[in-house]
């Protein structure tokens, strides 16, 4: 008997670790990309703004798919986390979605319209930035708490429970975030003064999201009491102070590459260090905690059989999709500029 | 109460609209994602240009039905958690296994595949690109095959156990779940539906084409006749097959739904010694009958039990809270088999006209063809409104009820977003229909420029020179 329930431990914490790892993915990845949907307000000149949508035309539509991924993959392994999580986040994830929408057949149309240019243009600014800022304000409703009913395995509370000054908050920072990941990525893709003006961008965007980092991780430990004790209580400091250290390295590695060395690709690889770190902080504030702070992974999990099933398929699949994606970004590596483009 | 039944009625809107609204996209790409793949493979093998005109042609047709296929498609992929919470927490262990084997399966390779095939020609080489583009069609079968999976799942529920507790459904056998009873049949009607759906598009824009030439006493080009020929050739083979799995999947739901054929064939009675085939009637549910009803007498037992006078229960058999709504079943599965046969219609004409040698000359048979073209997408929607109102009340047929499977939201929440999603759809995907329709309004060139290259489109003021094309065929 306890060698079974050893197994259907793992079995949850794997799958845990499954679905954050395609959340990771998808922040890092859609990150960029919407970043760069939000800094198409900045830039108005139309050659620069066809190469930054280019730089990621090939690319989006993977990139969206680690979202389909994290949500489908809740609905299968931890169906009861999926089935609160969604009704309790319905605005912001409605908003999101319609968002979307928006940006994404902006891809497409913008290259297809004659005179309504202009309109696609301005869909895909508002549709990348809603969409980074109902992320956010998601993360942030969920960090703060979600009523549960545990008799009914369902969502308690009302239809506005989300809005909070903090889950705001934690809204503009994915907007910050997100923007930054976009500049280094274009620093990276672009060149002349189009990658000049990114550099000095993602220069004030990385302060910023730092800033940002810093005061959710302050804010956020003053919601629950559980979140203050893992991080702040005896020993636990010293995790606290590791984590800020990284946080403070990667941000002085970032400036350096940004200004100092005048790096392409050391600028996006630090804000992505960046992000992972801030990810697994998230991480360490929630386990085992699905619904903070009512159901635990342990909780939500779907049965054994439905988990064996999967990890056969997401065993093998996943390394073969990180193969072909990363062939992808492979086949399409390099600057790009306004008349190549991709041919 | 009343209020959390009007929160499930408008859910259901909701659902309805958005999954209807997205299916319109896979219906038409998974058969041009395959017809891509044959085209693309037709000019590597004989190099002749025609077959890369048509692909460049349609592919950027493809990429357009495609985006908005995709962002349709996430919407669908969180309404399950959204709106049919209940549904989710129960049903999550059964289906949501096969759905996350969709993702892995096909929505990666689709959109992993998809950056090259469309751009990537010049970078990776004609074998890599065929590889591609292969990949993409073959993605999206594999899209098609988990979903429906799930989808007959729900029609007809095995595999599965109980659990006491959580009164969530159990999966005990995986093999059972997916290759559930009703599945094979779904999944080869609704595959072939989409080839349809693509073939007369195809036909359509072709045909279009060739009247407009003609009248104008010009000459085709081959690409266009190319392509209404193809899509021809489709109809006439695919539509026979269609309505021969349409007539084994009804017998395949008499089995498992026999009250979803009840309403279908608008049988409210049961007919001991019989029962006629109703061709046109106007449901009653107040009073259960078919009013005004014009029958033609035993046909119905003829088609589905193979005999004249087999007996066939009706609605009256069935308790009035089990029952589906009559009138839609009734109404759109009319329409979907009408059009079946329109299809199949046009492809013997079709083979009449070639046999004749006037597959390019027949004015008329453009002129139907051009008016068939939007059928495959209207039958492809009543054929699944037929489904799935057919399986009302139940969202897992007979083990749980549409009404306790919604979740516990306020009726303003699902309102709002109700009215965003038509509104923003409306505009979306309308202004994508219209260019879709702009694209297809001009015939497909000689040397037609690359998906790449007419993207930047003949506005562009500086850079890339657009290819010269008809300056008249944009009107
Ligand atoms: C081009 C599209 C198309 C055409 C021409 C037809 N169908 Fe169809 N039909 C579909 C596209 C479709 C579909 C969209 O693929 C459905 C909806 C769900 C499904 O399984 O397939 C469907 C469902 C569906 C069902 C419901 C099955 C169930 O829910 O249990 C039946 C009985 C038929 N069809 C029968 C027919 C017959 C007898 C046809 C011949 C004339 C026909 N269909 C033409
Ligand atoms: C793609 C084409 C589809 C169309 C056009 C379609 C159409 C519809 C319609 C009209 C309803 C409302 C029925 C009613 O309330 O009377 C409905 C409900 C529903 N369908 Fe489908 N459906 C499609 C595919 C699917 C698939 C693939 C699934 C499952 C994976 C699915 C799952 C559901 C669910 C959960 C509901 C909500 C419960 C309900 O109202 O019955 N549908 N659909
Ligand atoms: C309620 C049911 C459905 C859900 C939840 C759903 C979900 C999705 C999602 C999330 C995507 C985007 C994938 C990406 O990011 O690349 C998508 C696209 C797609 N879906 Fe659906 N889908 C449903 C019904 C269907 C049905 C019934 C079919 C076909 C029979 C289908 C076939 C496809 C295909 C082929 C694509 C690729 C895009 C396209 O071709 O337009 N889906 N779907």
């Amino acid at each position: 008997m306890p060698i079974v329930s050893d197994i259907s431990f793992d079995l949850t914490t794997i799958w845990a670790f499954i679905i954050a790892f395609a959340v990771l993915v998808y922040v890092v990845l859609d990150g960029f990309d919407l970043g760069i949907g939000i800094l198409f307000a900045a830039e108005r000149e139309r050659d620069d703004r066809d190469v930054m949508m280019n730089s990621v035309a090939p690319v989006w539509d993977g990139n969206e798919t680690w979202l389909v991924l994290g949500g489908g993959g809740l609905f299968a392994a931890f169906p009861l986390a999926y089935s609160i999580a969604l009704p309790a986040l319905y605005a912001p994830l409605i908003a999101m979605l319609l968002a979307l929408v928006f940006r994404g057949v902006a891809f497409e149309f913008r290259w297809k319209a004659k005179t309504g240019r202009w309109l696609w243009d301005y869909a895909f600014i508002a549709g990348s930035t809603l969409a980074a800022f109902a992320q956010g304000v998601a993360l942030g409703a969920l960090l703060q708490g979600v009523e549960v009913n545990e008799a009914q395995r369902a969502y308690a509370g009302g239809w506005w429970d989300w809005l909070s000054p903090f889950s705001i908050f934690v809204g503009i920072a994915v907007v910050v975030g997100y923007m930054l990941l976009g500049a280094t990525w274009l620093v990276m893709k672009t060149s002349g003064p189009l990658q000049e003006r990114m550099r000095t961008r993602a220069w004030h965007l990385g302060i910023a999201t730092v800033i940002f980092i810093g005061s959710v991780s302050i804010w956020s430990p003053m919601l629950q009491d559980g979140y203050f004790a893992r991080w702040f209580e005896g020993w636990h400091v010293l995790w606290a102070v590791a984590v800020a250290a990284v946080v403070l390295a990667l941000a002085w590695f970032l400036f350096r590459a940004l200004h100092v060395h005048r790096h392409d690709h050391w600028p996006f690889l630090s804000a992505l260090g960046l992000f992972v770190v801030s990810f697994i902080g998230l991480g360490l504030t929630m386990y085992p905690y699905i619904i903070p702070t009512e159901i635990t992974i342990y909780e939500a999990a779907a049965p054994r059989a439905s988990q064996i099933f999967m990890l056969v398929g997401a065993g093998v699949l996943i390394p073969v999709i990180l193969g072909y994606t990363a062939y992808a970004y492979y086949v399409f590596r390099g600057k790009i500029d306004v008349d190549t483009g991709y041919h | 109460m009343l209020g959390s039944f009007d929160a499930v009625l408008l859910a259901r809107i909701q659902f309805a609209f958005t999954v209807s609204f997205h299916f319109l996209f896979p219906a038409f790409t998974i058969g041009l994602a395959s017809f891509l793949a044959v085209l693309n493979a037709a000019w590597l093998w004989t190099k002749n240009r025609k077959y890369l005109d048509l692909f460049r042609y349609w592919v950027k047709i493809f990429a357009l039905a495609f985006a908005m296929g995709v962002v349709s498609g996430i919407v669908m992929s969180y309404q399950f958690g959204t709106n049919w919470s209940v549904f989710s927490d129960k049903a999550g262990p059964v289906i949501g296994a096969p759905m996350a084997y969709e993702v892995l399966s096909a929505f990666f390779l689709e959109a992993g595949f998809l950056g090259i095939m469309l751009f990537g020609r010049d970078r990776v080489g004609p074998g890599l690109h065929m590889a591609a583009t292969a990949m993409v069609a073959f993605g999206t079968f594999l899209s098609a095959f988990w979903i429906l999976s799930v989808n007959s799942w729900m029609h007809t529920p095995a595999g599965f156990s109980i659990d006491p507790e959580t009164q969530q459904f159990v999966p005990e056998d995986f093999w059972q779940i997916i290759f559930n009873p009703s599945f094979p049949y779904r999944l080869a009607h609704t595959v072939t539906a989409a080839y349809l759906t693509t073939a007369f598009i195809v036909g359509g824009v072709g045909a279009w084409h060739l009247l407009r030439r003609r009248r104008r006493g010009e000459k085709t080009s081959a690409a266009t006749k190319q392509m209404f020929s193809m899509a021809m050739w489709m109809a006439a083979i695919v539509a026979p097959i269609q309505i021969f799995l349409g007539d084994m999947h009804g017998l395949n739901t008499l089995e498992h739904q026999p009250a979803k054929v009840m309403a279908m064939e608008g049988h409210y009675e049961s007919h001991p010694e019989g029962a006629p085939l109703y061709l046109f009637g106007i449901p009653n549910d107040e009073e259960q009958r078919l009013d005004y009803a014009i029958g033609i007498p035993k046909l119905s037992s003829l088609i589905l039990k193979h005999d004249l006078n087999a007996p066939l229960d009706g609605l009256d058999t069935i308790p009035d809270d089990e029952q589906p709504p009559v009138g839609i079943v009734f109404w759109s599965f009319r329409i979907m088999v009408a059009l079946g046969f329109a299809m199949l219609g046009i492809g013997l004409w079709s083979l009449w006209a070639r046999w004749r040698g006037g597959l390019f000359t027949m004015p008329w048979l453009h002129r139907a063809a051009v008016l068939m073209a939007p059928s495959g997408l209207i039958a492809v929607l009543a054929g699944w409104i037929t489904t799935e109102v057919g399986r009302q009340p139940y969202t897992v047929y007979g083990l749980l009820r549409t009404v306790d499977s919604a979740a516990p939201l306020d009726a303003p929440a699902v309102g709002a977003s109700l009215v965003a999603f038509i509104v923003i759809y409306f505009t979306v995907f309308g202004a994508g229909t219209f260019y879709i329709l702009r694209l297809m309004s001009r015939p497909p060139a000689d040397h037609e420029p690359s998906y790449k290259t007419t993207v930047d489109g003949p506005t562009r003021a500086a850079g890339i020179t657009p290819a010269p094309e008809d300056p008249k065929a944009g009107e």
